[in-house]
């Protein structure tokens, strides 16, 4: 197990894919916003949290279809699929080894880039906090959406049409946690929330990963 | 024809889309019923022309 | 006897072939008589003026939109189950089906919010969750249509339904969560069952009876076509082989 999660991380860094990427990626989509939406700093500190949490969910979209693509084309799924350890095992380790290449930066880079944003500082943490409990999840819906594609050629694009619907509830409860921060209300639903759907994704989705992976490898 | 009031555009625009897309759900499930049928009546009658071996 | 003697694509044929004409007379019966009686029988309400009359399309496509997907999770349930390929296919056949119900209602309720609530389009708890089944519903489409070989389109859908549906509920209860940060709801939500009196009420049950009389109809209509498809395409594989 660990070394497959060790394989994934050194094909990770060493490809540049996903790691640098999705950050650069998340970089310059803070730094669009406020061509967009003009230079204005009221504005740009009361949207700051929805636009990093809007940012980390479509970096997180950008390495997706990497998860299991690769590892189908060459044949390491069958091998991984016929090996002694559980197909949800090798799940949860892809989706642990995506987490721990784009929604761990993502997660240390928001901070920096909030004051890009003029994010109220008292927002930072919250902002570190939500991200940290809500990018697992991502990553676990992630990997269950690739494991859903990965038997296409092009399934890039159908991916975010079928991932992005299933991170809402978490981008809601996220973006929601935040805002409440800064405004000094209290975050502890909000929170409890995410906790409880990256707990829920954790344990019920490798399941339904590694049964689409199962079908899409038969 | 009733009247309306103020609101008969609104009520006349939602009756008139609502209206269209059901029946442009139907027309598509007509069309498709019938497109299958013929398919598989051409395929059949091709058998049927060729006895299997 | 029993139900899963329709499981056999024959059987289903048969039984769907002398029940679809029935169905869909009833449910063209029942719209017309609805949707008439309706739009010209019914008085103004005192506060929405003529709009009501929007009541007849709106709440019958909304609870449609709902059950389709309710349809198609029992569906793909039952296939993957007990692997009986008229219930996946009849999944599929409902999906477009449930995608038109949610149009339907988010435009008629758009076009209703207008003069109502000044607005075309409000955050609104129920309109968004709407909104996020469109896309549900976009998604499990695009899924199938993706996908060739036609078992693993049927796993692989059956899924998608079955995880959607767990966070397509949570989205529904994460919405009403998001927005009392914002604003109290109630002023913008309309609580239909106290709302309705009886004048708009029973011509109401007659338009919900055809609308979900038409969606059996369709869904009937549509299995067939695919069971049809499904037989053309296993016939010509047969032939190339031989």
């Amino acid at each position: 197990m660990i070394a497959l999660l060790q394989r994934d991380l050194k094909l990770a860094i060493r490809a540049g894919g996903g790691f640098g990427l999705g950050l650069a990626f998340f970089l310059i989509l803070v730094v669009l916003v406020p061509f967009g939406v003009g230079p204005n700093s009221d504005i740009l500190s009361r949207i700051a949290p929805g636009i990093l949490w809007v940012g980390a969910l479509l970096s997180c979209l950008l390495s997706l279809d990497r998860i299991f693509q690769l590892d189908y084309e060459d044949g390491t799924l069958d091998l991984l699929a016929t090996a002694p350890l559980p197909l949800e095992a090798a799940a949860t380790l892809k989706a642990l080894s995506h987490w721990l290449v784009t929604g761990l930066p993502l997660t240390l880079a928001a901070p920096l880039l909030g004051v890009l944003l003029n994010m109220p500082s008292e927002a930072t943490l919250w902002l570190v906090a939500s991200l940290a409990l809500g990018t697992p999840a991502l990553s676990m819906l992630g990997t269950f959406g690739a494991a859903l594609t990965v038997g296409l050629k092009r399934g890039g694009l159908l991916i975010s049409l079928l991932v992005l619907p299933l991170y809402m509830p978490t981008l809601i409860f996220g973006a929601e946690a935040v805002r409440r921060g800064t405004e000094g209300l209290p975050t502890g639903t909000a929170l409890a929330f995410l906790a409880a759907i990256t707990a829920g994704c954790a344990a019920l989705l490798p399941f339904a990963s590694a049964a689409a992976l199962r079908m899409n490898l038969r | 024809m009733p009247d309306l009031g103020k609101y008969a555009d609104t009520v006349l625009s939602a009756y008139v889309i609502s209206i269209a897309i059901l029946i442009g759900l139907v027309a598509l499930s007509v069309w498709q019923s019938r497109q299958s049928r013929a398919r598989l009546a051409q395929i059949e009658a091709r058998r049927n022309a060729a006895p299997p071996r | 006897m029993s139900i899963w003697e329709y499981a056999n694509p024959t059987r289903f044929m048969q039984t769907s072939g002398k029940l679809l004409p029935l169905v869909s007379v009833l449910s063209f019966a029942c719209l017309i008589v609805g949707l008439v009686w309706g739009f010209f029988f019914t008085p103004d309400d005192y506060r929405q003026g003529s709009t009501v009359k929007i009541i007849y399309l709106h709440v019958p496509s909304a609870l449609m939109a709902i059950n389709a997907w309710m349809m198609m999770l029992v569906a793909s349930l039952i296939w993957l189950v007990r692997r009986h390929h008229v219930s996946a296919l009849a999944a599929k056949a409902a999906a477009p089906v449930g995608l038109a119900m949610t149009l339907i209602a988010l435009i008629t309720g758009a076009i209703w919010g207008e003069p109502m609530w000044g607005t075309y389009w409000a955050w609104d708890p129920r309109l968004t969750s709407f909104l996020i089944l469109f896309l549900f519903y976009l998604g499990y489409m695009a899924l199938w249509a993706a996908i060739e070989n036609p078992d693993t389109a049927a796993d692989l859908t059956s899924i998608l339904c079955l995880v959607g549906s767990v966070f397509a509920l949570l989205s529904r209860y994460a919405v009403n969560f998001w927005n009392q940060g914002l604003h109290q709801g109630a002023s913008l939500s309309l609580d239909k069952e106290e709302n309705v009196a009886d004048v708009f009420y029973f011509p109401l049950l007659v338009s919900i009876a055809g609308f979900v009389l038409l969606f059996l109809a369709l869904v009937l209509l549509r299995t067939r076509s695919e069971i049809r498809l499904r037989r053309a395409s296993a016939l010509i594989s047969r032939e190339r082989l031989s």
